[in-house]
């Protein structure tokens, strides 16, 4: 199947009953699938007017208790920023798929880029953590979808699967495991009776129980900077505490939520550093680069956010590692990550590409090759 | 990057929890309020309160779970509705509400999910989702506090404002032709559409009781005064006397086509209740088209 009937596949093994969505190329499928599928489980499909009004149905049906998505691309995704904000600040658990597109503005429908990445990390304003998965193929569309619900339903927190055209729209053999194989989280519920319930209490974590919708709890949720009860609170105490714990419930996690994966890091003097469908041809380079004796290894970025600071930190550090290149289609997104991390140690080249196709091992591998001279 | 934020400790839970019920329970309709959240944040003179009221009081005659009735708010002034009631209630973006109320409604059909929000909210930065949720005949109830302008924000002029009336942002009278929005209900397909004042509140409640048990859409808009900001650059007077116009205006009809219920500066007011149809929800048809037939066996081709 295509890698955008994966994600869906994906949202329906994570236990998914409600998807709000509008249609877009190259997301559309996923819609599509859902349309199929919610119903076959008594779920709930609903195409909404736009994009902002699917992002706040998601979040609301999150309130009462449904594990939510929805699916989009670029145009759709700069719909949603305003409420992605909402469900950081209420602390809403859903799932946002971005299959990209090439930018800006309507840019390339039907054709890839990878020219949201940093929308994905400051698009809405304000303080705010997020997460983003990255697949890199139909199989892992379907597994990060899943990782995806998991990872909100743990922290509470908006999840973005950051996809792109090529994989959205590639089809390849997806192995879906029976369903009792499948690890799913769930949010943590209130423990304690709705009197001595407090919403927003500072638990170890830095992640309160959620209390659903119709439940007795009388929760009040505001997007408003709120105290420990969810009142609002226009000061600066308030802010301080708030914002500061939902900025640490992620940031105090990262080495449980980042995974990665890499290849011949031991020796190596040139790292690339990709993701997504890029990451498919950066793998080919580094095999024939080997094959003709570069000591070259590879970082894939399978947790887009929050970015692998250590790694690169660590690795950057190291006599040996002379250059990072980060090969993405944009002009110099994870690049910028890449080369503050290196902190002047390690040069980093970006291997860019505008979008439209995805870039050939050859056209990659001329990089490569200008970096070991 | 060394990173170091400014101290800031949550506060032990028994001090959350000191003085929240100071003078709480002193109205026998308190115990539709959160506690330690009175007195709001309204302006003397301003018809929310009066609208809340009308609400709480449609809670106890008309028996509302308070488990199941949930409140859903978008920003201005009146979306600090929310937040007084002692439910679950949800204050989201601006102009969002109907949306995420959409999404609560639908994820769990139990709820009875009621929208408080304000002209400016509702129909300038929301109102294509007000039309889409009365053409899906959403089974939520929507409240629209119309006081002709923004006035959380000052007193600029919005959707509803009508011609010549002056405000922050129309200082030589506003150019714009408004909504009524009464006939705008009813053109998106809401199967009950009431208009009432803040005046009338017994009627406010009636309607609001009605539209809570009754299946779809439903939307009530009740005309209340902004003396801060509306009024005084109109010249209508303080509270009392906006009460008075009215009392003076308001015209109880029944007969009166929607099409003819504009509200202007002065004049007349058209009250009462404009539509109460019967029509299938959007969740009686999504069970009817969608998840009957998905989960119909199959027709073997061997017949």
């Amino acid at each position: 199947m295509s890698g955008d009937e994966a994600c869906a596949e994906g949202g329906m093994a994570a236990g998914c009953s409600f998807f709000a969505g509008y249609p877009i190329t190259p997301a559309t499928e996923v819609a599509e699938r859902m349309s199929i599928r919610l119903p076959q489980v008594g779920g709930v499909y609903i195409q909404m007017e736009d994009e902002i009004a699917s992002m706040a149905a998601i979040i609301g049906a999150s309130c009462a208790g449904a594990k939510a998505m929805t699916s989009t691309s670029g145009p759709g995704f700069s719909l949603m920023m305003e409420n992605i904000g909402l469900a950081a600040m209420l602390e809403v658990p859903c799932v946002v798929v971005n299959i990209q597109r090439g930018g800006p503005s309507t840019g390339l429908p039907t054709l890839v880029g990878q020219q949201d990445v940093m929308q994905c990390r400051w698009g809405s304003h304000g303080d705010y953590e997020v997460i983003a998965l990255s697949p890199d193929s139909p199989q892992e569309a379907f597994e990060l979808t899943i990782e995806a619900f998991n990872l909100s339903e743990k922290y509470r927190t908006p999840v973005v699967l950051l996809s792109d055209e090529v994989v959205g729209h590639m089809t390849e053999k997806v192995i879906i495991p029976d369903s009792k194989k499948i690890k799913t989280v769930s949010r943590k519920l209130p423990k304690k009776k709705p009197e001595n319930f407090i919403p927003y209490a500072h638990e170890e974590d830095d992640v309160p129980p959620m209390a659903i919708a119709g439940e007795g709890y009388h929760v009040h949720a505001t997007g408003l900077t709120h105290d420990e009860l969810g009142y609002p609170a226009i000061n600066a105490d308030a802010q301080e505490r708030l914002v500061q714990r939902l900025i640490r419930k992620i940031r105090n996690h990262v080495e449980e939520i980042i995974r990665t994966e890499d290849a011949f890091l031991d020796d190596a003097e040139i790292i690339l550093v990709s993701y997504g469908c890029s990451a498919r041809a950066a793998r080919e380079v580094v095999e024939t680069a080997r094959a003709d004796g570069m000591k070259i290894g590879m970082i894939r970025l399978i947790t887009v956010w929050p970015f692998c600071e250590r790694k690169i930190s660590e690795l950057a550090a190291l006599e040996r590692v002379k250059k990072f290149v980060v090969c993405e289609i944009n002009a110099g997104q994870i690049a910028y990550e890449v080369e503050r991390c290196a902190g002047g140690k390690a040069e980093t080249i970006l291997a860019g590409f505008m979008g439209g196709r995805i870039f050939t091992p050859e056209e990659l591998y001329r990089v490569v090759r200008e970096a070991a001279e | 990057m060394k990173i170091r934020f400014i101290d800031a400790e949550a506060p032990p839970a028994s001090r959350i929890f000191e003085n929240l019920a100071a003078g709480h329970g002193d109205h026998p309709l308190d115990r539709y309020l959160k506690k330690g959240r009175i007195p709001h944040i309204w302006c003397s003179g301003c018809g929310n309160g009066i609208l809340l009221a009308a609400f709480v009081k449609a809670m106890e005659k008309g028996n509302f779970d308070t488990k199941k009735t949930v409140v859903v708010s978008g920003i201005g002034c009146i979306g600090r509705a929310a937040g007084y009631l002692d439910l679950d209630t949800y204050h989201t973006t601006h102009g969002r509400a109907i949306p995420f109320a959409t999404g609560l409604k639908l994820a769990n059909p139990k709820l009875n999910v009621v929208v408080i929000s304000g002209d400016g909210d509702l129909f300038a930065i929301g109102g294509n989702h007000f039309i889409h949720a009365a053409r899906r005949n959403v089974d939520i109830t929507v409240i629209c506090s119309n006081n002709f302008n923004y006035g959380m924000t000052g007193g600029q002029g919005g959707p509803t404002t009508p011609l010549e009336s002056k405000t922050t942002t129309t200082p030589y009278g506003c150019s714009e032709h408004p909504f009524n929005l009464v006939y705008l209900a009813k053109a998106s397909g809401a199967v009950y559409v009431a208009r009432w004042t803040a005046l009338h509140t017994h009627e406010l409640r009636d309607s609001i009781i009605h539209s809570v048990n009754k299946p779809g859409f439903c939307f009530v808009e009740a005309i209340t005064p902004c003396p801060t900001a509306h009024g005084r650059r109109n010249k209508l007077g303080d509270g009392l006397s906006m009460m008075k116009s009215y009392r003076d205006n308001s015209v109880l009809t029944t007969e009166l086509d929607p099409e003819e219920t504009a509200i202007g500066l002065k004049g007349k007011i058209a009250v009462g209740e404009f539509v109460d149809i019967d029509k299938p929800t959007f969740m009686d048809m999504y069970d009817e088209c969608a998840i009957c037939r998905a989960n119909a066996p199959k027709k073997s081709k061997k017949s």
